[in-house]
């Protein structure tokens, strides 16, 4: 169980909001950070502290194949993100990243920008005293998952971890 | 005592009857042009002014080459700006229809004209006995708002051109050459005047090109005698001379030069100076990542026409990007009505569509760390095509088009 | 019971028969890398610690969204690609031949009941062959050129029947841009959607393409249509039992079947900044615009050039409007040079552009800023997607556009 800050986005946070194509080039993920969310909120970046999380509405990362927009959003310390419903590449993106992605239909009506949540992964989420259950994952996303991500779960198989 | 080409249109600029090199005198312009490089800095002076206004708007020609299409939203904002004030004063507008000093000549530069333009080598309009100088936005927004300005009448240099090039040696290599033997600033705030038999067999593309690079050499204006060859362009374009200058016999010339035009050599201008130049192959050999045919220097039918004899039925090298640009629309269409946009395209090459490109260093085709670039556009200083620690070799159309195929620098 | 046609070609590949939901794990006969993502997938791979691409021939590199470069790291991409290419024999390198969606099929590579990955959401494009095919990130790019296989989800199957003769101002684009609306931007997500019907048989394999291409628009996993003649022709492949083998039963099972009259189809917008927030072209009208941009793996087939210069002939794009045309692959800006297209769109002002992505991915090829309005053809409309966020997006059909484009307004 964890502790965390919501920080609260819309519907269809698309792939260009996560990461406009004018930063997927640069050298680094680390060097991407400050431009994260830049067309919809310049200030949120700065903000998000570790461990924070992000909640949603319907088909958060939308668009693009852009792998650099759950990388991103990893390297911020989101610790997870909890939406109604998640665009399937960003899905798989965000998994091969180890970044965890719950869904979730309630919460994002009813809780506040700020609001503290705790999260049970697997079991539930308890935003101001209300529990909103959550479902665990397929076995083969827990397993890369729990590896921390597909290239550490590749190493593992090619015997080098 | 007898005055120059430089100094007639001056005087006339003037309105006197006479004036010499090292005078300043109060001179109309005829023609103002101003492209995408500096405009949008240009209208913000404009609108800081008290009582701004524009002396004669019909001599203003507003183009946007350098970035176009646009690659970044600050670059749109300022075509933006740039596009909504020729709109609101009625300023004749160009907009992705090719590179300004291609537009001027084919539209607007008249023999005898003095042309002020926010653009360094507005000293092309030489080619047809055009004053043509660069001049800074501050400058430009003055004679904007006066129609006048103040300029010294420069002392001139004076080249005879004997002779005719060699097959496979162009206008390119005939200023390079001039370049590296009078140095980059061997013709600091001096006028080079062009003038001989050896003019006869220069079309208007090889004259545009010579007077084009004439700032490399520090030139405030290029100067050519106005002959049939340019009366007849005009006439072509549908337009008359103002007046027809020719330097007096005993006019004072800074220094004379005699250039035989059949010694001259195929050169590259190597980096990161337009006078470090040597024979084409003193460098062959150095590999290329990029080569680059266009620009208000080579990006003219005849210079397609060059590049796409040598290319038809081979192909780019591997790994190498090969920038085909026209300099304007007329040159585009003309090239796609002769088939050569096709034989370039076949080739490999990319074709992009007219303006400034990679010569000015930003928008299309920029190169990256340690690579180098073979091209015909104006400069070759360091970090001028991309990044700061990349290469640029300066070449005529067949030496770029030749090392385009090899993969490496070499002669035609 | 029957299968749909994703399940079939999953089936065929896997040597078994799979239904929704299954999890499975796939042959891979394409992978589709392009130059924005291959340093990262290279990255990706070499930090798992493999020693060899598995299947260097099933490979595709493609340049196209950093052509020409910008920003003086773009041609870095290319320099890691091409080294990647030499150090593990991978042959596919194009360099300058246009958009990779595009080629993928043009140039031979993707195949009726292929299986294909990309590191673009719009691998959904093939989809047009019938062919499976969609985007993933680079991380699952570099497990594959490492293994030759990816896990994936048997789709569910959404099922599109278009019938009837579309009215003559309406393309493909209009279509797919409707049913979007109606599915919204993530009613098909996780699914596999079937587009079948007379209208969609008489269509050509460019204006399906377009419509497979924007599948993903609705979260679509794969827009898939069934292989024909035509279909066969375009891949140079005989129409043999093996492409008529690769069809649905008609007792498959969908999730959901919509059906459209062809008649009832409009010219439409997806108006700024969702892809799903569709009008019809009327009740726009007025709305001035500063740009039109005709291109992209959507939309800048040589149909789609063709269509704009039936109706830019002998007209002019309006003053202080800018046309810009980035035909998508360099065989089409060929043809277009041969067949006197761009020869009309260049005589009414259009800018005509190296084939490449263009504008449509945002870094070069008629960036605009704060409020300005751009008609585009391609496939997003996303805040930001073409310049500052103050851009405001209409995505539409290249009629559309041209027609825009001479008025200076919808």
């Amino acid at each position: 169980m964890f502790e965390a800050k919501i920080w609260k986005l819309g519907d269809d946070i698309d792939t260009d909001i996560i990461l406009p194509t004018e930063y997927l080039a640069m050298k680094s993920v680390e060097d991407m950070k400050p431009y994260a969310f830049s067309p919809l909120r310049d200030d949120l970046a700065k903000n998000i502290k570790p461990g924070d999380i992000i909640v949603a509405g319907y088909n958060f990362g939308c668009g693009s194949s852009r792998e650099q927009a759950p990388e991103v959003v990893k390297a911020l310390g989101v610790s997870c993100i909890v939406a109604k419903s998640y665009a399937r590449i960003f899905f798989r993106n965000a998994i091969n990243n180890g970044l965890l992605l719950i869904e979730q239909p309630d919460l994002f009506d009813e809780v506040a920008e700020g609001d503290i949540a705790k999260v049970t992964p697997g079991q539930e989420i308890v935003v101001n005293n209300k529990s909103y259950p959550i479902a665990s994952l397929p076995e083969n996303l827990m397993d890369i998952l729990n590896a921390g991500g597909l290239v550490k779960a590749m190493r593992h198989k090619n015997g080098l971890e | 005592m007898g005055m120059t080409m430089a100094e007639k249109i001056i005087a006339a600029a003037a309105g006197v009857a006479e004036t010499k090199a090292g005078d300043i005198e109060t001179v109309t312009l005829d023609r103002l042009m101003s492209n995408d490089g500096t405009t949008h800095l240009t209208i913000d002076m404009y609108n800081n002014l008290k009582n701004p206004h524009i002396a004669q708007v019909d001599k203003l020609v507003w183009i946007i080459d350098h970035n176009i299409p646009a690659d970044s939203p600050k670059t749109a904002a300022s075509h933006k700006k740039m596009r909504d004030f020729a709109k609101a004063h009625g300023i004749r507008f160009y907009e992705g229809e090719g590179v300004c000093h291609q537009i001027m000549v084919e539209n607007h530069v008249r023999p005898g004209e003095l042309i002020f333009g926010a653009d360094s080598h507005t000293c092309a309009y030489g080619a047809l006995g055009a004053f043509g100088t660069g001049v800074g936005c501050t400058d430009y927004l003055y004679a904007m708002v006066t129609g006048t300005s103040w300029l010294l009448v420069p002392e001139t240099i004076r080249f005879n051109l004997h002779g005719k090039l060699n097959k496979g040696v162009y206008a390119r290599d005939l200023i390079l050459t001039i370049i590296g033997r009078i140095s980059a600033n061997g013709a600091n705030y001096k006028a080079m005047e062009f003038v001989g038999d050896g003019l006869k067999a220069l079309s208007i593309a090889d004259r545009i090109a010579i007077c084009n690079l004439c700032v490399e050499a520090g030139a405030k204006t290029a100067l050519m005698e106005v002959d049939d060859v340019a009366l007849d362009y005009l006439k072509e374009h549908g337009r008359q001379p103002k007046a027809i200058y020719k330097s007096d016999e005993d006019a004072v010339f800074a220094e004379e030069y005699d250039i035989d035009l059949s010694e001259i050599q195929p050169i590259v201008a190597k980096p990161h100076f337009v006078d470090n130049v040597v024979p084409v192959k003193e460098c062959k050999g150095v590999k290329i990542d990029e080569a680059f045919l266009g620009s208000c220097n080579n990006g003219r039918i005849e210079d397609l026409r060059v590049g796409a004899e040598i290319i038809k039925g081979k192909h780019v090298a591997e790994g190498v990007r090969f920038l085909v640009v026209p300099a304007s629309r007329a040159v585009y269409n003309q090239a796609l009505k002769e088939g050569l946009l096709d034989i370039f395209m076949e080739a490999g090459a990319m074709v992009m569509n007219p303006n400034c490109s990679v010569c000015w260093g930003a928008c299309q085709g920029v190169i990256g760390e340690g690579e180098t670039l073979i091209s015909t556009g104006t400069r070759n200083f360091k970090g001028r095509a991309g990044h700061k620690d990349s290469f640029v070799y300066l070449a005529s159309a067949a030496t770029v088009t030749v090392s385009a195929v090899a993969g490496y620098i070499t002669e035609a | 019971m029957g299968h749909t046609l994703v399940e079939k070609i999953i089936g065929n590949k896997v040597g078994h028969e799979v239904r929704p939901g299954d999890i499975v794990t796939v042959p891979v006969d394409w992978c589709m890398i392009d130059d924005i993502m291959v340093p990262f997938a290279v990255q990706k791979f070499e930090e798992m610690g493999f020693s060899k691409v598995a299947n260097p021939d099933s490979v595709v590199l493609i340049y196209d969204h950093f052509l020409p470069a910008t920003q003086v790291d773009d041609t870095r991409h290319f320099r890691v690609g091409d080294e990647f290419a030499k150090k593990y024999g991978i042959k596919n390198v194009h360099r300058t031949d246009g958009i990779c969606h595009q080629l993928m099929t043009e140039a031979g590579y993707v195949k009726p009941g292929d299986i294909a990955f990309g590191t673009d959401s719009h691998t959904v494009t093939y989809g047009c062959v019938g062919a499976f095919s969609t985007g993933i990130g680079y991380t699952e790019m570099a497990g594959i050129l490492g293994t030759g296989e990816l896990w994936i989800r048997v789709p569910e199957t959404i099922k599109i029947e278009i019938d009837g003769t579309l009215p003559g101002d309406v393309t493909s684009k209009d279509i797919i841009l409707r049913i979007i609306g109606d599915l919204t931007a993530s009613g098909a997500t996780y699914q596999s959607i079937e587009f079948t019907g007379s209208t969609i048989e008489s269509m050509s394999v460019a204006s399906r393409m377009t419509m497979s291409n924007m599948s993903v628009e609705a979260g679509a996993k794969c827009g898939l249509f069934v292989p024909d003649e035509k279909t066969c022709d375009y891949c140079k492949i005989p129409y043999d039992a093996s492409v008529k083998a690769l069809r649905p039963d008609d007792d498959a099972k969908y999730s959901r079947v919509i059906r459209y009259r062809a008649e009832d189809m409009v010219p439409v917008m997806a108006c700024p900044s969702l892809v799903d927030n569709i009008k019809p072209v009327s009740q726009l009208s007025g709305t001035k615009v500063d740009q039109v941009f005709l291109g992209s793996c959507t939309n800048g087939r040589l149909e789609d050039l063709r269509a704009a210069a039936i109706i830019l002939k002998d007209k002019h794009v309006a003053e202080y409007v800018k046309m810009i045309v980035t035909p998508a692959s360099r065989k089409i800006y060929r043809e277009a040079l041969h067949d006197g297209t761009l020869e009309i769109l260049s005589n009414a002002g259009c800018i005509i552009t190296t084939p490449g992505c263009g504008l449509c991915c945002g870094r070069g090829g008629g960036i605009l800023s704060d409020g300005e309005v751009v008609v585009a053809t391609n496939n997003r409309n996303f805040l930001g997607r073409m310049g500052t966020s103050k851009v405001q997006i209409y995505l539409a059909s290249p009629v559309t556009a041209a027609k825009v484009a001479i008025a200076g307004h919808i």
